[in-house]
C-alpha cells in the first residue's frame, strides 16, 4: 500500500498542456468519442456504476447527478466546472488545469453529450489568472480541431470570495449577482444557471471521467474503498517533510499518508494534529491515524475529505491560536447573507479571540459547543455548516489545551 | 395531494407545498423573521427550521417542499435550540431600544423574542454603530436595527422596479445600502414608503412630524386645519383596534378635534377639483393635440418616479398639483379670505396615507399662497398613535360634521383611494361634460380590483377614449416604455406609486398582505355607494368655489394656485 495511482493526474509531466495533439497522442479526446457512440443513458448508468463520488467535498454520486439533470426537460442545459480553488493549502485543480487542461474539457464535454447540454462554464479561482490562460489556449485549440462538436466553453473569473466554490453562489456568480448561496431545494440540476437543468462538478471529477468512460466501471469502482472508489489528489503542507502532491487510492489511510507519503514530521518532533480538506475539515487525532481517506470512513471519525488539503501540526504548535485564526478566516468570508453564519462566525471568532487571549471562562467553550452545533445544522450552505467544524473538532479532541488558556 | 406527518399529526397537502404551508393547515405557528406572505421565498434568518426525519439538517420551514411520507417535528430540543440560538445573536446585535423604538408593540423581532423565551442572552451586546439616514423628509434608514432579511429590498426592486437598496459588504459587515452607499436622498429612492411595511422591525420608518403638531396645537395664536386623505378613515380603524373601515366618517372628525385640529376639512374637495382641472385638462390635450398619453399626477412617489426615471416624459404628466397641494394653496388663499383668517395665522396639516406627501409638502415649489401650503403632513400611522395618546374610546365618541368650505365631497373624491379611482372619477365627469348626456351608472366595475394593469376603453359620443390604470411602480414601469417606445394606445394614464392606490400607501398600518389591501379597496367603493353624490363636478362647494373665486377649470388663478411643474431628477448614474 501507500504507492501513488495516477488517474487525474495521468498526463502529469507526459504531455504538453499547451498542445492538444500532445495530449491526444495520450490517448485524448477517445474517450468523448466513445461516450457518443454510446446512447446517454448507457453512459449515464456507466459513470453510476463506477461509483466516481463528487471530489469537491460532497461526495454525492457523480452518475446519479447526472441522472437529474438528464430527466429535467428543458430547452437549455448547462455544465458548469467548479475551478474556484479557495481552500488554503490546495491546489489538485491548479495541477490538473495547468498540466492537462485537456482531460478537463473532454470530461465537460462527456457531461454536456449525457445530460444534452451545449454550453459549459469553467468559474475559475480568481487568483488563478495565469491558469485562465491556459484554459483559454486550450479551448481555443479544441475548438480548432472541432473535438468538443457543438458543445461551447466558457472561462469565467471569480473576484476572491471563498464562498462563491459553494455551487449556487458559483452559479449566481457567473450570472453577474453577489456570490451568496442559493436554498436547496431546487438543486442545481433540477434549476440551476439561470433556472436551467447544470451540472457542477469539480475539476478532478471531471477528470475522471475520460477515463471512466475509457476503462470502464468495473476497473474503476474496483480500485481504493469501495464505497468511494478511485483516487484522491493531496496537497500536503504544515509540519510534513515532504510538502508537495500525491494521488492515491482511496482505502490509503491517513497514516501512510503522513508518514510514507509525507516522508513524517520534520526534526522528529511529535505528531499533534492532521487537518485534512481545508480550512473547515476536522482536526484529527493521533488515534485515528488510520482511517482511510474515503468518504463515509473519514464521516465515522467525525471529518471530511473536502478538497484534499492534508495539513500537519507537530507538538510544538499552539492549537487554540490555529483555530482562532481559522475563526477569523469564516469571519471574513461569511457572505451574511443567513443569520446563523453572519452571527456565527462573528460570535465564533469573538470567543476564539477572547480564549487565544487567556480570558475566556468554561462558560465561553460551551457557548462555542452551542454556536458551532447550532450552525451546523440551520446554515443555508455549506460554508456555515462547516465552518465550525475546527473549534468542534479541537474542543473534542484537544480539550487540554482549552482548558490550559481559560482563566 | 401529498401525506406527511407533523408533530404525529397527519396532514394531506398540495404537492409544492411547504412545511411552513402544510404546519399552517394543521393549526401549528412555525416562528419566522426573513418570511413575507407577499414576496420571494429567503430562507436566510433560519429562524423556522425544523426537523425532518432522515435529514442530518434542520430544515428551513418556508422553503422546504413537503415530500410523500415525510415526518416532520417543529418543536424538538434541538429545532427550539436552534432558533433560540439564532435569534439571541440577532438581539446581540440589535439595539436594545424597544421602549422608544417608532415599532414597540408592532415589531415581528421583539414578537419573535416572547414567542422563544428569551431572558438571560449568553452573547454580549454589540451594536454596529452605523449613522441613522435621516437625510429624507419622508423616511429614515436606522441600519444597527436591521435584521438583514431582505425584504425591503424585494419591496423597493421586484414591487417598485426603483432598486434604490441594496446590500454592500459581506459576513457581519453586510448591510443594506442606498445605491453607491450613499444616503436615501442621493438613491433613486421615490420615498414611496414600501419598504416600511416590508420592515419587520424598526430599521426603516416615517420620519414622524408629531411633535411640530403638537407644538402648533399648544399654541393658542395658532389656527390648526387639517385635511384628510381620501384613503385615511378605512384603514384609521386598524390602529384603534376595529376592523377596516368600521370607524364613521364623523367620529373620526370628532376625533380630530378631540386632538387639537381647529378645523376638520377634507382633501376629498381638492380630489374633486382635481377631477375638474385634470378632466378638462386632458380634454385640452384631446383637441388641441396636446402630448398624450396624459398621466394624473395625484401621487408623490409616482412622480418622484417619473422625474428620477423617465424624465424625457415629464410633459406627459398632468400638470395639476396632487389633492393635497391644491388644498394647501387654497387653505391660505381662498378659504382664508372666507373665514376671514390671516393666513399667516394657519398651521395646515394634511392627514395622508403617503410618506412621499412629506417630501411634496416640503418641495420649494410648493408655496404659491405666499407660505408653505402645508406645513406638515402626518401619516395614518401617527394619527393612530396621536388618537392612542389621547386615550379616546372611539365606541363612545360622538359624531361631528366636517367643517364648511372645503369640507364637501363626492363618492368620485373618494375613490381616489384606490386604484382606478382617478380614472373612474375622471370618466364620470369628463363623460358628462362631453356628451351633455346623464350617466346612469357610475359604476366603471372593469377598472377597478388588485390588478396591477387594467385598461378600457370608453365611447364619449363617438370619442374613443382608451385609458390604463397601473399601481405598483413596476406596472408603472411597463406603462412607460411603451410610451417611451411610442406605442402607447392610450390617452389617459392613472398610476399610483402603491400596491392597491393610496389604500396601499407607506403611511397606512402596517401590512404585510395584499389581502389586507383588497379589503380596504372594498370599504372604499363601499364608501362611495354609500353617498347621495358620486359625481366630482356635482360638489356644491366645489360650484362655490368656482363661481367666487376661480371663475372656469385651467383659468388664470388655477395655473396660480392649482398647477405645477417637474423638474428632471435623473441620477448622474442611472
Amino acid at each position: 500500500m501507500a504507492e501513488e495511482l495516477r488517474i487525474v493526474l495521468r498526463n502529469y509531466g507526459k504531455i504538453d498542456p499547451l498542445n492538444i495533439d500532445s495530449y491526444i497522442a495520450q490517448g485524448g479526446y477517445k474517450a468523448l468519442e466513445k461516450a457518443r457512440g454510446t446512447d446517454q443513458k448507457g453512459l449515464i448508468d456507466e459513470v453510476k456504476k463506477s461509483g466516481l463520488r463528487g471530489r469537491g467535498g460532497a461526495g454525492f454520486n457523480c452518475g446519479q447527478k447526472w441522472w437529474f439533470a438528464y430527466m429535467a426537460q428543458a430547452d437549455q442545459k448547462y455544465v458548469v466546472c467548479n475551478a474556484d480553488e479557495g481552500e488554503p493549502g490546495t491546489y489538485k485543480d491548479r495541477l490538473i488545469m495547468q498540466n492537462d487542461p485537456q482531460s478537463l474539457l473532454e470530461g465537460m464535454a462527456i457531461c454536456a453529450y449525457a445530460i444534452g447540454a451545449d454550453k459549459g462554464y469553467i468559474y475559475c479561482r480568481g487568483e488563478y489568472p495565469y491558469v485562465v490562460d491556459v484554459l483559454n489556449q486550450a479551448i481555443a485549440q479544441a475548438k480548432d480541431k472541432g473535438v468538443l462538436g457543438d458543445f461551447d466553453i466558457e472561462v469565467r473569473m471569480g473576484a476572491g470570495a471563498y464562498v462563491c466554490g459553494e455551487e449556487t453562489a458559483l452559479i449566481e456568480s457567473i450570472e453577474g449577482s453577489r456570490g451568496e448561496p442559493r436554498f436547496k431545494p431546487p438543486f442545481p440540476p433540477a434549476q440551476g444557471l439561470w433556472q436551467k437543468p447544470t451540472i457542477v462538478n469539480n475539476v478532478e471529477t471531471f477528470a475522471n471521467i475520460p477515463v471512466i468512460v475509457d476503462k470502464g466501471a468495473e476497473w474503476f469502482a474496483a480500485i481504493g474503498a469501495p464505497d468511494y472508489p478511485g483516487t484522491k489528489v493531496f496537497t500536503l503542507t504544515g509540519d510534513i517533510n515532504n510538502k508537495t502532491f500525491f494521488e492515491v487510492p482511496t482505502n490509503t489511510t491517513i497514516r501512510e499518508i503522513v508518514y510514507k507519503l509525507g516522508g513524517g514530521i520534520p526534526g522528529d518532533r511529535k505528531f499533534k494534529a492532521v487537518q485534512i480538506g481545508g480550512t473547515s475539515g476536522a482536526f484529527i487525532p493521533e488515534a485515528d491515524l488510520d482511517t482511510p481517506v474515503a468518504f463515509d470512513a473519514m464521516a465515522a471519525v467525525g471529518a471530511t475529505l473536502g478538497s484534499g488539503a492534508v495539513f500537519v501540526l507537530d507538538d510544538s504548535r499552539d492549537i487554540v491560536d490555529v483555530v482562532t485564526r481559522i475563526a477569523g478566516f469564516f469571519e471574513h468570508e461569511s457572505c451574511g447573507k443567513c443569520a446563523p453564519c453572519r452571527e456565527g462566525t462573528m460570535r465564533t471568532a469573538e470567543l476564539m479571540e477572547k480564549i487565544e487571549a487567556g480570558e475566556g471562562s468554561i462558560d465561553d467553550v460551551a457557548l462555542l459547543e452551542k454556536i458551532g452545533r447550532v450552525m451546523s445544522y440551520s446554515c443555508l450552505c455549506g460554508l456555515g455548516q462547516a465552518a465550525p467544524t475546527p473549534v468542534l473538532s479541537t474542543i473534542r479532541h484537544f480539550k487540554a489545551d482549552y482548558n490550559a488558556k481559560l482563566l | 395531494m401529498v401525506n406527511i406527518t407533523i408533530n404525529g399529526m397527519n396532514v394531506s397537502v398540495p404537492e409544492g407545498s411547504t412545511i411552513l404551508q402544510a404546519a399552517q393547515q394543521v393549526g401549528i405557528h412555525i416562528p419566522t423573521l426573513c418570511y413575507h406572505p407577499d414576496q420571494s421565498i429567503k430562507a436566510n434568518c433560519r429562524v423556522c427550521v425544523c426537523e425532518v426525519e432522515g435529514n442530518r439538517l434542520l430544515q428551513a420551514a418556508c422553503s422546504a417542499p413537503v415530500f410523500e411520507g415525510m415526518v416532520v417535528r417543529t418543536n424538538t430540543p434541538k429545532v427550539l435550540e436552534a432558533r433560540k440560538t439564532i435569534v439571541e445573536m440577532i438581539l446581540a446585535n440589535h439595539p436594545q431600544d424597544c421602549l422608544n423604538c417608532i415599532r414597540n408593540g408592532a415589531c415581528e423581532l421583539q414578537t419573535l423574542a416572547e414567542e422563544l423565551i428569551i431572558r438571560d442572552n449568553p452573547f454580549e451586546l454589540m451594536i454596529r454603530g452605523y449613522d441613522k439616514d435621516t437625510s429624507t423628509p419622508s423616511l429614515f434608514r436606522d441600519p444597527d436595527k436591521c435584521v438583514l432579511c431582505r425584504r425591503c429590498i424585494e419591496a423597493c426592486s421586484v414591487i417598485q422596479s426603483v432598486n434604490a437598496l441594496g446590500i454592500e459588504g459581506r459576513g457581519n459587515n453586510a448591510m443594506v445600502v442606498p445605491s453607491l452607499g450613499k444616503d436615501l436622498i442621493d438613491s433613486p429612492c421615490v420615498m414611496c414608503g414600501q419598504c416600511i411595511h416590508a420592515c419587520p422591525v424598526g430599521a426603516i420608518g416615517e420620519i414622524e412630524n408629531i411633535d411640530q403638531f403638537l407644538a402648533a396645537v399648544a399654541d393658542p395664536e395658532t389656527i390648526v386645519v387639517t385635511q384628510i386623505a381620501p384613503a385615511v378613515r378605512l384603514a384609521i380603524a386598524e390602529e384603534i383596534g376595529m376592523a377596516t373601515g368600521e370607524l364613521p366618517m364623523d367620529v373620526f372628525v370628532n376625533g380630530l378635534r378631540q386632538i387639537g385640529f381647529d378645523y376638520v376639512l377634507h382633501t376629498n374637495f381638492t380630489a374633486d377639483l382635481t377631477i375638474l382641472e385634470e378632466g378638462n385638462e386632458l380634454l385640452k390635450r384631446v383637441k388641441e393635440g396636446g402630448t398624450l398619453p396624459m398621466f394624473t399626477s395625484c401621487s408623490p412617489g409616482w412622480i418622484n418616479f417619473c422625474e428620477t426615471f423617465y424624465p424625457d416624459l415629464l410633459d406627459n404628466l398632468s400638470t395639476c398639483k396632487s389633492p393635497q397641494q391644491m388644498f394647501g394653496a387654497l387653505v391660505k388663499t381662498y378659504w382664508a379670505e372666507k373665514m376671514n383668517i390671516s393666513p399667516a395665522k394657519i398651521f395646515s396639516v394634511s392627514i395622508m396615507p403617503c410618506v412621499a406627501k412629506k417630501f411634496e409638502a416640503d418641495r420649494p415649489e410648493m408655496r404659491d399662497s405666499g407660505y408653505k401650503d402645508v406645513d406638515i403632513v402626518l401619516t395614518t400611522r401617527e394619527i393612530g398613535r396621536l388618537f392612542r395618546q389621547s386615550g379616546i374610546d372611539f365606541n363612545k365618541l360622538p359624531p361631528s360634521n366636517f367643517d364648511s368650505w372645503m369640507g364637501a365631497y363626492t363618492g368620485a373624491a373618494v375613490i381616489f383611494g384606490a386604484s382606478g379611482g382617478v380614472m373612474e372619477a375622471a370618466l364620470r365627469t369628463v363623460y358628462e361634460v362631453v356628451t351633455g348626456n346623464t350617466l346612469e351608472d357610475v359604476n366603471f366595475t372593469t377598472i377597478r380590483g388588485f390588478d396591477g394593469i387594467k385598461e378600457a376603453t370608453v365611447d364619449l359620443n363617438g370619442l374613443e377614449v382608451n385609458v390604463a390604470i397601473a399601481h405598483s411602480l413596476s406596472n408603472a414601469r411597463k406603462l412607460m416604455d411603451q410610451v417611451r417606445a411610442g406605442e402607447s394606445p392610450y390617452h389617459f394614464i392613472e398610476i399610483m406609486a402603491c400596491p392597491g392606490g393610496c389604500i396601499g400607501g407607506g403611511g397606512q398600518p402596517i401590512t404585510k398582505r395584499n389581502q389586507k389591501r383588497i379589503e380596504r379597496i372594498d370599504a372604499i367603493y363601499l364608501e362611495d355607494e354609500g353617498l347621495s353624490i358620486r359625481k366630482s363636478h356635482e360638489n356644491p362647494e366645489v360650484k362655490v368655489l368656482y363661481d367666487e373665486f376661480l371663475h372656469e377649470p385651467l383659468g388664470h388663478k388655477s395655473h396660480e394656485l392649482l398647477h405645477t411643474h417637474y423638474h428632471d431628477k435623473k441620477k448622474k448614474y442611472l
